[in-house]
């Protein structure tokens, strides 16, 4: 498990590390938490000119709940770092609920958030969270800054639309219309197993009415699937056994698993339209013992 | 004035293991933590591909990275009568592939160089052309008539049959199925898996040319066997090698064979006249490295009305990889499969076992088990269940009916062992009470009415330990017995060596318990040393639960002898007559004068400066142990599932284990090790096991595809003991390291078959991953074989 050779680098700003990563034209990487990216050094599987360490810039390491509303998750936020945050877990509990099923308890000390999605494994827990939630990516290249939504921001496995010499510095989830709840499912085989199918739910609701409503699945198709058309004929009614079944019907329709050691495409879609059922089931009854 | 055994640390105290000091203050002794002057670096080029002829292998490239000293092909170990290697099953192995290779990570070339990364590098720039070759992924592929011969560089192998073999009487086990009421049939796969320790394999040869003395530090199990094996290949003088292992990083059964990595790190030595280290990947440890089970079962069961097992049918199937590389030392082609049953009164029996080469690794490795012990518990816990359901009689009245009783010891089973102790019976009455086995029926009745699924599983076994007496264990021709050497100091202070190999069992701790117990020493004044070959008596090594069986009575053996000699002693020094001495722990005196005694102590001190006229000065001897016969541990084990009918994921409620391993020296590392043990089933049961797809690629090469469970998944278990002592062996102890490994899996299955049940769901192969419990279920069809790695999209 020895790398190739490689280069390292340990800027102090984010303009030195965009500086260097345009400077190596396409050939340098940026290591943040390094959960997925050492392993592919070690493997071979990548084999970069360059390592653009960002741990060394001041900054990058936060997670805040705006006045509005607007949650923002910094470059460097760890795993833990929501985990262990009850201000972000109050205002998002998908991110609650998913922060602790990330990979595992050490990987989540290290890896981190931002990297997590830019990663764009088709089976990441935090794309999938994002693409519920809506939110998108505040990229900083050479000109500065701009915003990529979600939605065309993972676009593949493995893909996301960064230019080479850009560097995804924040992760902004937009503030609810209402009160927002939701939940996070995954069927794993062992803890920091990859996902057989996990699904990310996030409803904001003005009394008991969806006012919004995200889903989206990972592991069960070759990239992150959006399933918010399928939630979106929540919005404007109340929860109901009803809806809920077909809800769920809808979004295993649209997911695109495959047959694997994992189990069957029947199967997976089994889980996913169980996870959705298990998950909207749960936020009606405690929304009916809240009232 | 007896010492207080448990203070001193003798037999039965829970005392802490000694090594664990350094092993939690990053202090331990590794093989890769050893550095010598001038050291180079050795990797090893794998194949990518199963199955291929080697058009041409070109270095020269690899030769232009500098730093690069050495790179050996299977060409140039040829040349040195060095390309091939005997396994520990009489048959070959390649060390660096000449002709083909024959699975994927099989060893083609060896870079040796200033560090690991330019060995790396070099490793990737040598270029080898590859004509692919059809390529075989199991028993019955390679069975099917015109199939890709495998070994076709051995004479006379006409197939890929590596043998067929037979033992029972079939007589008299046709007559009993002729004469059955009913019939119960079961056929299961015991999956592949891998041992997979925390520390790989590797080691670092140093020849010195001056002295002519080859020293290789390497992780193996049984450093005296790799001596001989050394002697033999490399036609070194057996005086002037010495093999030395240090700490390992865990083993059960992976480090015994002797891997290609090891011979050609000594020839590189040999040729480089420096020290040559390898340190193998992880991915090259999973991927090449000894492997356990996967083996196929055909079972068979005559029944009698009321419950009796009048015969038993086994046929197994058996997958050995590219080269039959087994390490057991039976002369029994299968290990001991034919263990099976043991515990239960079965009077006739037979099996057959065929085993065939396909193009995996090899290995066959006695994985935490005696040598097939696992799949012939596996098979027989399974064939057990089956049979109390096709007779509509309660799994646990049923092995009731037919477990050895007390009073039937010692027992001949129907293939010739002899059981010598147990209380069964016993065993079992504690777990079920443990599980709540009585209210069990009408809980799951009452769940099931909620829609839940609740299972229980039990498994219930003897299994044959401490191998072996001499009569029929032997590795290449060495019969297996056990070693130690004992040498009290002037104060009274003591080091102990033995033959055997810690590697995770605590020796350390628990053989200074053996020599307090017989000698009153406190075992914190004794000192044990194994793994360095130039000073260790010679030994068999540690696998098969075989340290306290054979070492260990070893140890009682050596402090006894010197017993004998302190009481001579004492005599001396109380000026008796020796006959007139008594002993009592850590104590001889007179016996018409309690009073008047002298300490072992006392005893040591003489020994070196007041011994009696005539005797030879010091205090110090050794043992050589051939124990009569196996050791025989009983185990009951209790498992308690819910299914989740929705996804198929099944929770363990509660796991209960009654164990019988005799007299325990240290209760703590006993339990410790069923707690590992049933750690491990658990792992087979639900997640552990490697596959390949039908190209041959191994799919679980790293432990993202290789799943081990962690602490987050792995349930508790509560302990029961019974004790009822071996016969034979000098402190009463039976082995336990793998008793959890081996009985535990079936019981994890036969919960969830359990659950099931209602369904008509007879049989889910492991690993039962969610994904096969749910179709299992909602299909009420059994699951079979190996999960498909990958299909269509």
């Amino acid at each position: 498990m020895y790398p190739s050779r490689f280069g390292y680098e340990s800027p102090k700003t984010v303009e030195e590390a965009v500086a260097l990563l345009d400077a190596h034209g396409g050939e340098a990487k940026v290591l943040a938490g390094g959960q997925s990216l050492v392993p592919m050094l070690r493997l071979r599987f990548a084999a970069p000119e360059m390592l653009v360490d960002i741990n060394g810039i001041d900054g990058l390491r936060y997670h805040r709940v705006d006045a509005d509303g607007t949650i923002r998750i910094g470059a460097l936020c760890r795993h833990e770092d929501l985990e262990e945050d009850d201000a972000v877990a109050k205002a998002v509990p998908t991110i609650a609920a998913a922060a602790p099923l990330v990979a595992d308890p050490i990987v989540r000390t290290r890896g981190t958030f931002v990297g997590s999605v830019c990663h764009a494994d088709p089976q990441g827990d935090w794309a999938a969270t994002m693409t519920a939630l809506g939110g998108h990516i505040v990229a900083q290249g050479p000109k500065g800054k701009r915003d990529i939504p979600i939605a065309e921001f993972v676009i593949g496995p493995f893909q996301n639309t960064l230019a080479f010499n850009e560097i995804a510095v924040e992760a902004v989830i937009p503030a609810p219309k209402g009160v927002r709840i939701g939940n996070y499912l995954k069927l794993e085989r062992r803890v920091g197993d990859f996902a057989t199918a996990s699904v990310a739910v996030a409803l904001d609701m003005v009394g008991d009415t969806v006012a919004d409503a995200g889903i989206a699945l990972a592991g069960v198709g070759g990239r992150t699937i959006n399933a918010n058309e399928a939630a979106s004929a929540l919005i404007g009614k109340k929860l109901t056994a009803e809806n809920i079944a077909s809800v769920a019907a809808a979004v295993a329709a649209v997911a695109e698993p495959r047959t694997d050691h994992r189990g069957s495409a029947d199967y997976k879609r089994q889980i996913v339209k169980t996870f959705v059922e298990r998950i909207l089931t749960g936020l009606l009854n405690t929304s009916q013992k809240a009232a | 004035m007896a010492l207080d055994e448990i203070k001193i640390g003798g037999l039965g105290a829970s005392r802490r293991r000694v090594e664990d000091n350094r092993f939690i203050r990053g202090k331990g002794n590794y093989v890769d933590d050893i550095v010598l002057p001038g050291m180079l670096h050795m990797e090893l080029l794998r194949s990518p591909v199963a199955h291929a002829r080697i058009k041409s292998i070109d270095v020269s490239k690899a030769y232009e990275i500098p730093g690069v000293r050495l790179v050996l092909t299977g060409e140039m170990m040829a040349a040195r009568n060095l390309a091939w290697m005997p396994t520990l099953s009489y048959d070959t192995q390649a060390v660096l592939a000449t002709d083909k290779v024959r699975f994927q990570g099989q060893e083609v070339a060896a870079v040796i160089a200033d560090d690991p990364y330019i060995a790396k590098d070099a490793c990737q720039a040598i270029v080898v052309e590859y004509e692919q070759l059809p390529v075989i992924v199991n028993p019955f592929q390679a069975m099917e008539s015109g199939a890709e011969v495998i070994r076709d560089d051995k004479e006379n192998q006409p197939g890929n049959k590596v043998f067929d073999w037979e033992i029972g009487d079939k007589a008299a086990t046709d007559k009993a199925f002729a004469e059955a009421d009913v019939v119960s049939k079961m056929e299961l796969h015991y999956p592949r898996s891998h041992p997979s320790p925390m520390e790989t394999c590797g080691s670092i040869a140093d020849f010195n040319r001056a002295t002519g003395k080859l020293t290789v530090y390497m992780t193996s199990q049984a450093p005296h066997i790799v001596r001989a094996a050394v002697a033999m290949v490399a036609e070194l003088p057996e005086h002037m090698i010495r093999i030395v292992s240090p700490d390992l990083g865990g083993g059960f059964g992976n480090k015994v064979p002797i891997y290609p990595g090891y011979v050609i790190s000594i020839l590189a030595s040999i040729l480089t006249e420096v020290p040559v280290k390898w340190i193998e990947d992880k991915t090259g440890n999973l991927i090449s490295t000894g492997f356990g089970r996967d083996v196929y079962l055909q079972g068979e069961m005559a029944l009698r009305k009321d419950g009796k097992i009048m015969g038993m049918r086994m046929k197994t199937i058996s997958d050995h990889g590219a080269f039959y590389a087994d390490a057991q030392p039976s002369k029994f082609k299968i290990g001991l499969m034919h263990s099976a049953f043991a515990c239960y009164d079965v009077p006739a029996a037979h099996l057959e076992s065929v085993g065939y080469y396909t193009n995996k690794a090899p290995g066959g490795v006695a994985y935490r088990c005696s040598f097939r012990v696992t799949e012939a518990m596996f098979f027989q816990e399974r064939m057990i269940h089956g049979a109390a359901n096709d007779l509509g009689m309660d799994q646990a009245e049923f092995r009731r009916i037919n477990l050895v009783k007390d009073d039937m010891f010692p027992y001949r089973t129907a293939f010739g062992f002899l059981t010598d102790s147990g209380q069964y019976g016993k065993c079992l009455d504690i777990g079920m009470k443990a599980i709540g086995y009585d209210t069990y029926k009408q809980e799951q009745e009452e769940a099931r009415k909620r829609g839940k699924l609740l299972g229980i599983g039990i498994s219930t076994m003897t299994e044959p330990l401490g191998a072996g007496n001499s009569r029929e264990y032997d590795i290449l021709g060495i019969k297996m017995f056990d070693s130690a050497e004992l040498r009290v100091h002037m104060s009274g202070k003591a080091i102990l060596r033995t033959g055997a190999m810690n590697q995770g069992q605590g020796h350390q701790t628990t053989w200074a318990q053996i020599v307090a117990h017989e000698l009153g020493i406190p075992a914190d004044d004794v000192t044990v040393e194994e793994g360095d070959t130039d000073t260790a008596p010679f030994g068999m090594g540690t696998y098969a639960s075989r340290s306290t069986p054979v070492a260990g009575a070893a140890v009682a053996m050596v402090a006894r002898k010197i017993r004998a000699k302190a009481r001579k002693i004492a005599a001396h020094l109380l000026e008796v007559s020796e006959e007139d001495i008594e002993w009592e722990l850590g104590r001889f005196y007179v016996r018409s004068n309690k009073e008047r005694g002298v300490t072992i102590q006392d005893c040591a001190i003489a020994a070196y400066s007041n011994m009696p006229d005539g005797m030879e000065p010091g205090l110090e001897n050794n043992a050589y142990y051939d124990p009569p016969n196996l050791t025989w541990p009983f185990a009951a084990y209790f498992v308690k599932v819910e299914v989740d009918a929705e996804t198929g994921v099944w929770d363990v409620l509660k796991v209960v284990a009654v164990d019988d391993c005799g007299v325990r020296i240290n209760p703590m590392i006993v339990e410790a090790q069923i707690m590992g043990g049933l750690t491990e089933a658990y792992a087979m049961a639900s997640m552990q096991y490697q596959t390949y797809d039908d190209e041959g690629n191994c799919i679980g090469s790293n432990y993202m595809d290789y799943l081990l469970p962690t602490a987050w998944e792995t349930p508790g278990f509560e302990l029961h003991e019974v004790v009822t002592p071996c016969p034979h062996h000098p402190i009463g102890a039976k082995g336990v390291g793998e008793c959890a490994t081996v009985a535990g899996p079936a019981a994890f299955v036969n919960a969830v078959v359990d659950a099931l049940g209602h369904l008509g769901v007879r049989n889910i192969d492991m690993p039962m991953m969610p994904n096969r419990v749910y179709e299992a279920l909602t299909t009420g069809k059994d699951i079979s074989g190996m999960p498909p790695v990958r299909m269509g999209d």
